[in-house]
């Protein structure tokens, strides 16, 4: 188990390495981050100033070394344009897009759940097609667009064809309070106005996925012994559904729930740009599109380590839940 | 079966019962009318757009923003879906987009199916440290969401149609590789391929003449629901500002164009191409998804 453990770190130090050089070496290849930051008709000494400040001035090889050597100190360089120091810009972003996913997490799961468990005890009713139709689109649309279709119909359309309909905010985070120092908008009326329309967005895929696993498990638990016995002691209905069929379909709902996790942190790269939602993945493109190196190759070291461990933890829990999977020996 | 006739009803090639059993499904059906629709008109774009979106000269800034319906200033064009900023005519724009999105989605998934199925495939046949290097890449490579790859990757690469087709290619020939190994796994133990070696044939030979073949039905319907995903993929990078060129404007870039006057009500430019764009990846996913069902033998009658 040590030994599995120690690899997989040390696995995770090598895609950090080739992951950095690479971004290190291929992000100034497309633009000039110094012609970005200042206007186009200061002097060519102001430049050189500007670049030398920001150490450009230097070889790439011993910019990169310089990076590596600060890194492993824990220094991961400062952005080139807030000036802050990349990791502390990022860690500042974190929660808006934690408390954003943990959100549409909890829609999705309000949503998906129930229909999934409908869809499996009735498969051939209308209403089921209906909702597995639907999945396949919650799969299948773009997640983008779902975003700004929400915007045009609930803060664009709505609001001017009905009067009186509630204009939904479409941009930003909104009031927020301080909760053990950190800023989150979850518990204010108005920052749950603005979580809604983005969080939906998000939850979408989510709750399609939900929806097929909870049906798919419903379909397979329904017809076990256990379900007929508990019928045959006269229990209602809503208590076989309820405790014993739901029981098992948390199982695989939890599994893929935890690895969608690292998913959802990645999309919401999208609906925080759709949405202008102050979070680190907003941060991390308008990072790319400025060519704010520190800032990408930071987010970069986070995100590698944040998936990593989240991998591995997903990997030690089965080996936990199931003996039978072994972690040393890889099946052929 | 259907058939009351008293002779026994031709035995059916397989191909012919992948279609019979295809067209069953309603659903299906309906998604592959919705691909067709798709692909004729990427294909015959030039020909059937009322108008050349690329051609800068026959635009006319008085007709920007044009709602659908609406007739141009000079009376000869109808813009049945509206123009946007620049005036272009939206269906036009949509035909050409359609025309680059499917391009890259398709050439993106072959490219990537290729690599992958040579990687699976020698990986399945070497096994041993070939087969634990390998697939330890493609672990990694699947560890991560495509979409961040994608983004990162571009951020290095820069914007154009290549780089889109170099990062999507990147992003997905590791799911490949890892059917096309574990389908590869189950032949390898069969006969056929014993007796083939016992044959002495190079190995380079049982494993694309004689295993690949019979590999080919899971990838197949693994690549159709790849296809959906790098559509969409490529559509977010593109809306995201990192994917294809101002120039070859694809779905998604059209729907990023007209983001900037959705609040101002003007919801066509965005939404026109994004149902071209849900057009072709529910046609693709519904088709697929029933595909996966028929190709699937344990589901043979």
């Amino acid at each position: 188990m040590l030994v599995y453990i120690i690899r997989r770190l040390m696995q995770a130090a090598l895609v950090m390495v080739v992951m950095s050089a690479l971004v290190f070496a291929g992000i100034f290849m497309i633009g000039d981050p110094v012609a970005m930051m200042i206007s186009p008709d200061a002097s060519d000494i102001e430049r050189d100033a500007v670049r030398a400040s920001l150490g450009l001035d230097k070889p790439l090889w011993l910019q990169y070394l310089a990076f590596v050597n600060a890194a492993v100190h824990g220094d991961f360089g400062k952005s080139f344009l807030a000036g802050q120091p990349a990791m502390q810009l990022i860690f500042e972003r974190m929660p808006a897009t934690l408390e954003l996913v943990f959100f549409s997490t909890v829609i999705a799961l309000a949503l998906g759940l129930p229909m999934g468990v409908y869809a499996g005890l009735r498969p051939k009713s209308v209403g089921a097609k209906t909702i597995m139709t639907g999945s396949i689109l919650g799969f299948s649309l773009p997640n983008f667009w779902v975003g700004l279709m929400l915007i045009m119909v609930f803060a664009v359309l709505l609001p001017d064809l009905i009067p009186g309909f509630p204009r939904l905010p479409a941009s930003g985070r909104g009031a927020t309070v301080n909760v053990l120092g950190v800023r989150l908008s979850l518990f204010t009326a108005d920052g749950l106005l603005h979580l809604l329309l983005p969080a939906l967005t998000l939850a979408l895929y989510k709750g399609a996925l939900i929806v097929r696993l909870a049906r798919a498990t419903a379909r397979e638990v329904l017809p076990m012994d256990y379900v007929k016995f508990a019928r045959a002691k006269g229990l209602s209905e809503n208590r076989i559904v309820g405790v014993h069929v739901l029981k098992n379909i948390m199982i695989p709902i939890a599994t893929v729930n935890g690895l969608e996790f690292g998913q959802s942190v990645a999309f919401a790269v999208i609906t925080e740009t759709v949405f202008a939602w102050p979070g680190m993945g907003k941060l991390l493109l308008d990072s790319i599109l400025l060519l704010d190196r520190p800032v990408v190759v930071a987010y970069l070291m986070i995100i590698v380590v944040f998936f990593v461990v989240l991998n591995l933890l997903v990997d030690l829990l089965y080996s936990v839940l199931d003996p039978r999977v072994r972690l040393e020996s890889r099946a052929t | 079966m259907s058939e009351t006739s008293l002779v026994a009803p031709k035995p059916q090639t397989p191909f012919q019962r992948v279609v019979s059993d295809f067209c069953e499904d309603k659903l299906a059906v309906f998604g592959l009318v919705l691909v067709a629709l798709a692909l004729f008109v990427a294909i015959f774009a030039p020909w059937i757009s009322p108008q050349n979106p690329f051609d800068i000269g026959s635009l006319d800034l008085l007709d920007a923003k044009a709602p659908p319906g609406s007739v141009s200033g000079d009376g000869k064009l109808t813009y049945w879906l509206g123009t946007d900023g620049q005036a272009r005519d939206m269906m036009s724009a949509i035909f050409y987009g359609m025309r680059t999105s499917l391009f890259v989605g398709f050439v993106s998934v072959v490219a990537a199916l290729g690599i992958g199925v040579v990687v699976g495939l020698v990986a399945a046949y070497a096994g041993g440290r070939t087969d634990a290097l390998l697939m330890r890449i493609v672990d990694i490579m699947l560890s991560f969401p495509a979409i961040l790859v994608a983004l990162i990757l571009l951020s290095v690469l820069g914007k154009g149609i290549d780089k889109v087709l170099i990062a999507l290619i990147l992003v997905q020939w590791a799911y490949f590789a890892r059917a096309a190994r574990s389908a590869a796994l189950v032949e390898r133990n069969k006969e056929y391929v014993e007796a083939a070696a016992c044959l002495a044939l190079p190995p380079s030979r049982i494993v694309f003449r004689h295993m690949l073949p019979n590999c080919l039905p899971s990838l197949i319907v693994i690549a159709t629901i790849t296809l959906a995903r790098a559509i969409a993929l490529e559509a977010t990078l593109s809306f995201l500002g990192v994917g294809v060129p101002v120039t070859e404007p694809s779905l998604g870039m059209l729907i990023s164009n007209g983001f900037e006057f959705l609040m101002s009500g003007s919801y066509w430019i965005s939404f026109f191409p994004g149902i071209a764009l849900a057009i072709a990846i529910v046609g693709i996913n519904l088709a697929g998804d029933h595909l996966r069902d028929v190709l699937n033998p344990r589901n043979l009658r």
